[in-house]
């Protein structure tokens, strides 16, 4: 074999092991040797083997009907309790503490540990999972390890390991080595993420847009409020008719609603947030400009800003 | 298989939604509107209390040779 190709191999290939091997055959006559240069080897057993028993354990999953996309259940979007299979001192965990504690604060991660890769790897798998299905509350089970080689990974391609996933009683993330590793627990857990930490950006929201989104709601309550007091006020004192009285009665155990409602509302308020920087544009008419449309060229508006408001047009 | 019932920020975030929805319809009274607006206001503190709980908690739970389980404080 030529050094060109021995670095193809990839690992060394130990003595006696059977091989298959692409190369050219040359005859040297006048020494009686045939030689053969080989540029390909592929050891039979170490792929062959693995890669049979994988074949033949995603057979057995998909008779069972445990590959069905039908099975796949949904994520709560806002999980209280995660369980997490993993090493207790590798890398996935040390990860999704990160990632966790970055994107979203209320939540609780009950680690449950097992071991990962060796030949005990899939018995302490199955039994850690068994534990998930005995906690309680749980809504959402976690389950995987960081990047290693084909055989590192292979307790998630055992059988074992692949059912009990199936049995959780709460939706599973199946979150093995690289973007490249597709292990048969991705298969079966409800979804698959490339990495533990995708795992988790998965499972739990972003706390920014959770909190922004909370912001606008609490304007669009307030304002929605508003505008609908408006609404009735002004048609009120269009109408000059005898209802007038009866709405005017009406309205006032209303108002003073509002008033009580109005000292509420400075708590959540949602200027709050402009304090942060933000500002909000206000048109002639008292909307809030949302849109580009809203503030077409020359269109004059109000600028909120935390410390008063500024008269501004559109560009 | 059933999918797990929303915990209390997505039941929170949704009727919120709803009731900011009916709050910008033009057909709803103004007796309605404070009502919801009422229940908004409710479901606001709701949604921001959750949002001010503490740090993620993380535990290791490890099983004892009796089967019970033990739930401790993760240090990593």
């Amino acid at each position: 074999m030529w050094k060109t190709y021995t670095s193809k191999v990839g690992a060394v290939i130990a003595d006696g092991t059977e091989v298959y091997a692409l190369g050219t055959p040359t005859v040297w006559e006048e020494r009686g040797e045939l030689r053969l240069a080989v540029q390909v080897l592929l050891p039979t057993a170490g792929i062959g083997l693995a890669q049979l028993a994988r074949e033949r354990v995603k057979g057995a999953l998909e008779k069972d009907g445990l590959l069905d996309p039908a099975r796949k259940r949904s994520f709560p979007q806002f999980p209280s309790r995660i369980a997490v299979v993993t090493s207790a001192d590798g890398a996935a965990l040390r990860d999704i503490i990160i990632v966790t504690r970055k994107r979203w604060h209320s939540v609780q991660l009950l680690v449950v540990p097992a071991k990962v890769q060796g030949i005990e790897a899939p018995e302490t798998l199955v039994r850690a999972l068994a534990v998930v299905n005995r906690l309680e509350q749980i809504d959402l089970c976690i389950i995987g390890r960081g990047g290693g080689s084909k055989e590192d990974l292979s307790a998630f391609d055992d059988e074992r390991v692949c059912r009990a996933v199936a049995a959780l009683r709460m939706p599973s993330i199946s979150a093995v080595g690289h973007e490249t590793d597709v292990s048969l627990t991705d298969l079966v857990a409800d979804a698959r993420a490339a990495t533990p930490s995708a795992a988790v950006e998965r499972a739990v929201p972003n706390r920014d847009d959770t909190e922004r989104h909370v912001q606008s709601l609490s304007s669009r309550l307030a304002h929605g409020l508003r505008r609908r007091t408006a609404l009735v006020s002004a048609r009120l004192a269009r109408s000059g008719d005898r209802l007038q009285v009866a709405l005017g009665r009406r309205l006032e155990e209303p108002h003073r609603r509002l008033d009580r409602y109005a000292g509420q509302l400075e708590a959540l308020s949602p200027l709050k947030v402009l304090g942060r920087g933000y500002s909000m544009a206000r048109l002639a008419d008292g909307r809030v400009a949302r849109r580009q449309e809203d503030l077409r060229p020359g269109t004059p508006f109000k600028l909120r800003l935390t410390d008063g408001e500024i008269a501004a047009h559109a560009d | 298989m059933t999918n797990p019932t929303p915990d209390s920020l997505t039941t929170d975030l949704r009727r919120l939604e709803e009731i900011v929805r009916s709050l910008e319809a033009e057909d709803t009274d103004l007796d309605r509107a404070l009502q919801l607006f009422e229940e908004g206001v409710v479901r606001l503190r709701g949604a921001r209390d959750r949002l001010a709980e503490a740090e993620a908690r993380v535990q290791k739970v490890l099983e004892d040779a009796a089967g019970q389980l033990n739930v401790t404080d993760f240090e990593g």
